[in-house]
């Protein structure tokens, strides 16, 4: 029998396969209040996750115009170094492109402060050098002794560079935050397993007299799964509504990318934990079904 | 309808049945006796598959039980009806279920409800009781449930194992009258009992063979008893 017709059947409800199976109350509190807990954490794993993959995004995009060299030289030699600082960056590892600003460029950078009608040409205004850098960058250390001895009157200027760990520790973060959800998935699946199993071997006379009257191992091992996908997805639909609840109710600060006040979903992200029932549901059908057909299968 | 060639079973290393060779043929009405302990419901448990040969082979329906899968298992039982000695019921559904469970498993509609199901309840005597469970009945009433729930079915072969122990005299007569009944019908029965007088009773009726398990062989009883 097919997963889908397996589900269908599940979602009708087969009264009479579940009144045949004695129900179960201690295992029925436990799953439903395990699924519940590990929903509730589960939103949090989520929320950490793709909060702080919007922090990592919004970093690296950050850094990756993060440098600029200024070149102040002599207007005889500025031609000269800014080609000399060229060559040196295109040799440089971790340099994806190097292009030195033309002077309308310059002169819309420095409009909001000294106006539009600024003639950078007879001003001392460095000539800066914008530097976009791979994910892995450059070495500012070597690059500066190269500049130092090619082009005198480079000065390179990273300072946005030190948020680069951030980055790092951002993206770690993320991945910790899959890590926990798929560890959430298989603590669940193991409790799950843990509470079918008990729930069967406290049935073994059940499954056998079944088994003696002709019920095929599928027709048993519904009623049982039924029963738990059924708690398991009503469990973590309660944990996730709570888990949401507590997220929507976190304080928010209004500066961006405070990583704490940011742990939250934005628009669609809602729909996110929302996928977290139907997980459950499905983590359970499958470990129910698993436990189940093990069982039937001591039994002849 | 069961065939075996020198089958033999043991739950242990020492086999309890062995060199068990017979061929039960459709339609036949056999008894099977022997001493408490030596292996009648072993044999039974061997012909609904409970119970695998752990030598030769067990073929019922043609097929040998060894080969069968667990699907194939729970569809050949479903053609097989039988009374078990401990009744092997569900305690927890009122006995009017547990006669319908074998059409409730198959996904036979109707179940309990059917006019069918009424009557059967009513021949076993137990239309009073139907509403109780199981452990509220007492032994004489649990195995007229069980007899009415191995032929809820309509089974080609009936394999009743003590199935008159608890019932007196004139209950057991009555049991005996349906199987013999359905026997003229064409099912294939074989009844394990103690119960001398009873297999007296279905020669009067029917043409009944007697095998007799000793010392963990199988023979076919004379005609003297
Ligand atoms: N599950 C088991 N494990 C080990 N030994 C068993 C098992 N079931 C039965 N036996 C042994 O096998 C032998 C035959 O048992 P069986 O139940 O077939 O006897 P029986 O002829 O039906 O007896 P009775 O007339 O008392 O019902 C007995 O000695 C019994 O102790
Ligand atoms: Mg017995």
């Amino acid at each position: 029998m097919s997963v889908a017709t397996n589900l269908m059947a599940l979602l009708r409800g087969e009264v009479q396969a579940d009144r045949i199976v004695p129900r179960t109350g201690q295992t029925a509190r436990l799953t439903l209040a395990v699924s519940a807990a590990m929903a509730f954490l589960a939103v949090f794993a989520l929320a950490l996750s793709l909060a702080s993959g919007q922090l990592a995004d919004r970093w690296s995009a950050a850094l990756a115009q993060s440098a600029t060299i200024r070149l102040s030289a002599a207007d005889d030699q500025i031609e000269i170094q800014t080609r000399a600082i060229l060559t040196v960056l295109s040799q440089t590892p971790g340099v994806t492109e190097a292009r030195a600003m033309s002077d309308d460029e310059q002169r819309a950078l420095l409009e909001p402060w000294f106006g539009p009608d600024l003639p950078v040409g007879d001003l001392p205004v460095p000539r800066l050098i914008e530097i976009i850098e791979d994910e892995t960058g450059f070495d500012a250390a070597g690059l500066r002794q190269r500049l130092a001895a090619e082009a005198p009157g480079a000065v390179l200027d990273d300072h946005t560079r030190w948020r680069r760990p951030l980055v790092a520790a951002a993206d770690r973060l993320r991945m910790l935050g899959w890590l926990s959800l798929s560890l959430i998935l298989g603590a669940t699946a193991a409790m799950i397993t843990l509470a079918a199993q008990a729930a069967l071997a406290s049935n073994v006379q059940v499954l056998r007299v079944m088994r003696l009257v002709g019920a095929q191992d599928s027709y048993i091992a519904r009623a049982f799964v039924r029963r738990f996908t059924h708690r398991a997805l009503t469990g973590a639909a309660i944990g996730a509504a709570l888990g949401m609840l507590a997220i929507a109710l976190m304080p928010r600060a209004a500066q961006e990318g405070a990583f704490l006040t940011g742990l939250g979903f934005q628009g669609l992200d809602w729909l996110w934990p929302l996928t977290i029932p139907p997980l459950a549901a499905v983590t359970a059908f499958w470990a129910t079904r698993i436990a189940a057909f093990r069982t039937l299968k001591g039994l002849r | 309808m069961i065939d075996m060639q020198d089958a033999a079973y043991g739950y242990g290393a020492e086999p309890i049945l062995s060199d068990m060779t017979l061929r039960l043929a459709p339609g036949s009405f056999h008894f099977l006796t022997g001493p408490s302990g030596s292996g009648k419901t072993t044999f039974l448990k061997l012909c609904y598959g409970e119970l695998l040969a752990t030598q030769g082979s067990v073929t019922v329906f043609g097929q040998d039980t060894a080969t069968l899968d667990r699907n194939a298992i729970a569809r050949s039982r479903q053609r097989i009806g039988v009374v078990h000695q401990d009744c092997a019921f569900l305690d927890h559904l009122p006995i009017a279920e547990n006669i319908a469970l074998p059409l409730t498993v198959s996904g036979r509609d109707g179940g309990a409800s059917d006019a069918n199901m009424r009557e059967l309840i009513a021949w076993v005597g137990l239309s009073a009781r139907a509403a109780a469970h199981p452990p509220e009945l007492s032994g004489g009433e649990r195995q007229r449930a069980a007899l009415a729930r191995a032929i809820i079915m309509d089974p080609d072969l009936i394999l009743a194992d003590e199935p008159t122990g608890n019932v007196d005299w004139e209950m057991s007569l009555r049991l005996l009258q349906l199987l013999c009944e359905l026997n003229r019908l064409g099912k294939t029965i074989v009844i394990a009992t103690h119960d001398l007088a009873l297999i007296r009773a279905a020669k009067a009726q029917v043409q009944a063979r007697v095998l007799r398990i000793a010392d963990g062989k199988l023979s076919a009883a004379g005609a003297n008893l």
